[in-house]
């Protein structure tokens, strides 16, 4: 148990408490607890008192049976929530509690009559330390039996901990927000589940990822408890044979996981799903995707150089999350414009209006422009020709790919009552090219698909491997490819997974 | 005060860098002696450089540009590359 020069530990205030008697708890800070104070020195000189005070060690310097609670922990432990609380215990426990100051009470619990001569008849109390937000996180995390159990690593006394965390090598190579027990006791709070329980094993190394340990990489990446449960669900979402995330590290190709978020989940913690979608400037945008991007590296041990042999990488790697837009359940769609389509979490089976959110094995988008075409076949064929150059123009079916479609590029198919499958089926249609053209040799290129292939119409994607997602800025002709890793058995296929389960 | 955190890992590695063993004997070794820039401290370094060369031993000779700082970087590097092991010394 710590101690401390100026105070007692919860061990010496335990010790302090009567077997039978009254125990006042008290602060200087409340002047309910000044009002009193006669009254605490009178029931000592008349009986059995014992008072523990928060906050001034010499508070009320009239009694002096006086235990200073220091660190809360009597407080914490009986669930003291008013000062002053007057409490009886009988036989060792407590029997009975008052709170704030009323004569009539006081006189009655105490049995004392006369009690507090010239005070006003009623005084409610104050807040107690130990209900103050500025403690009870780390209250929560010293006394809650909180279940944190991840080993403690403590910084020299002159290392800065920040530079101590890039030094033990957690770090992305961006700044990390220390993960304290009290910050992750914290983001505990943003999820029903107990820290012990196992979310996810991670690869490359194959380790079991509970709950504490995505909380304490959570905090590092700066996420706020609310997001929690989408950094949850987003690391189940990764961490299985069918996205195959060890594949990902593995792979010399620019991918990592791109995580859609579906559902009023998005609008609930503040997610961007219009200007800059992609960009800065949103937290939790920004930190979700990092979160389980540490988790990869912390706890699965899957960093760069190492398991992670990507060629070129993209900075999405860092984390890469982002919100689509969809139709309120009023049918408002916020400044962003108008949807008719349904969102992509539908692809894989949940109803619109689920939490959810998808992982997609993606590599950094890449811009569309067609600030012309105003009939839907145009702005098709735009789409089509822009989709085939992802990764190799003469490279086909072996990728999926997102296409983000921007409002005022979605409004041209929406407008003429062109919903997403129609769409993405009409894009597909415009992406097949007879084999001819993209065998191995075909217009001077030595890259391309084998020759038996050359009799075959090919198109660009496989059966349900193009995704159109709702997303972006009110202004601006523009769309954006997202291209996606190997597909099928030998590389990652997207995974959804619903999010309210985690929360 | 120092920080204390939760380890964001799977905990296989030690949290902590595990010190050099000490050696048995200082036979054959080179002794750095790190003077940290503290008045007298030089006195006291001289002594040990005296006795220690008595014993045949190897003595490089450092020093801190401040006591108020931690030595910079470059220097902790030239002593770990050319000694053994370091004394250094706190005067006043």
């Amino acid at each position: 148990m710590a101690s401390s020069a100026d105070g007692n530990t919860t061990d010496d205030a335990a010790a302090s408490v009567p077997r039978n008697g009254l125990v006042a708890v008290v602060k200087r800070d409340c002047p309910t607890c000044e009002l009193i104070a006669p009254v605490l020195a009178d029931i000592e000189a008349r009986g059995l008192l014992t008072v523990f005070t928060q906050d001034d060690a010499a508070f009320p310097e009239a009694v002096a049976a006086r235990v200073h609670d220091n660190d809360l922990g009597f407080s914490w432990h009986h669930d003291i929530e008013t000062v002053p609380t007057l409490m009886r215990f009988a036989d060792g426990a407590e029997a009975g509690r008052i709170v704030g100051w009323s004569r009539p009470e006081w006189e009655s619990f105490s049995g004392l009559g006369s009690l507090g001569a010239g005070l006003p008849e009623h005084r409610p109390g104050c807040g107690s330390l130990s209900v103050d937000p500025a403690h009870v996180d780390a209250l929560e995390a010293r006394f809650g039996g909180s279940g944190l159990s991840a080993r403690r690593v403590e910084f020299g006394s002159q290392e800065d901990a920040h530079e101590a965390m890039f030094d033990r090598g957690w770090s992305d190579g961006l700044p990390l927000v220390p993960p304290t027990a009290e910050r992750v006791a914290a983001m505990l709070a943003g999820t029903s589940r107990a820290p012990d329980e196992v979310v996810a094993n991670v690869a490359p190394d194959l380790a079991d990822c509970t709950v504490e340990k995505a909380a304490v990489n959570a905090v590092m990446a700066g996420c706020r408890p609310e997001y929690f449960p989408v950094v949850l669900a987003a690391l189940t979402a990764v961490c299985n044979d069918t996205f195959n995330m060890h594949g990902m590290l593995a792979t010399t190709m620019p991918v990592g996981p791109v995580f859609i978020v579906n559902g009023p989940i998005a609008r609930q913690i503040g997610m961007n799903n219009g200007i800059n979608v992609f960009g800065q400037g949103n937290r939790a945008n920004s930190t979700i995707g990092r979160a389980v991007q540490l988790i990869v590296r912390n706890v699965g041990g899957g960093r760069p150089g190492e398991v992670d042999r990507a060629a070129l990488g993209q900075p999405g790697k860092v984390g890469f999350c982002f919100a689509e837009i969809e139709a309120a359940a009023d049918g408002s769609t916020g400044e962003s414009g108008g949807t008719g389509w349904d969102p992509l979490c539908t692809d894989f089976g949940f109803e619109a209006g689920t939490n959810a959110v998808t992982a997609f094995p993606g590599e950094a988008p890449r811009s569309v422009v067609d600030q012309l075409s105003r009939d839907p076949e145009s702005l098709a064929r735009t789409m089509a020709a822009a989709l085939n150059a992802i990764h190799h123009p003469k490279l086909v079916l072996g990728f999926d790919a997102i296409l983000a479609v921007a409002p005022d590029h979605s409004r041209v198919f929406i407008d003429s009552g062109w919903t997403r499958q129609q769409t993405a089926g009409r894009i597909n249609e415009l992406t097949t090219r007879p084999g001819s053209e993209l065998v191995r040799g075909a217009d001077g290129i030595a890259e391309g698909v084998p020759d038996f292939l050359a009799e075959a119409d090919l198109p660009k994607f496989r059966e349900g491997g193009l995704h159109l997602v709702h997303c972006g800025g009110g202004a601006g002709l523009f769309s954006a490819v997202i291209g996606g890793w190997v597909n099928g058995e030998v590389g990652a296929q997207p995974v959804c997974v619903e999010i309210d389960p985690w929360r | 005060m120092s920080t204390v955190v939760l380890d964001p890992t799977n905990e296989a590695a030690p949290a902590h860098r595990e010190r050099v063993t000490r050696p048995d004997s200082l036979d054959g070794l080179t002794v750095g002696l790190l003077d940290i820039s503290k008045p007298r401290g030089d006195r006291f370094l001289n002594r040990l450089e005296e006795r220690l060369t008595e014993r045949g031993l190897r003595v490089e000779r450092y020093s801190k540009p401040t006591f108020t700082k931690p030595a910079p970087v470059d220097l902790r590097h030239e002593i770990a590359t050319k000694c053994d092991v370091v004394i250094e010394a706190l005067a006043d």
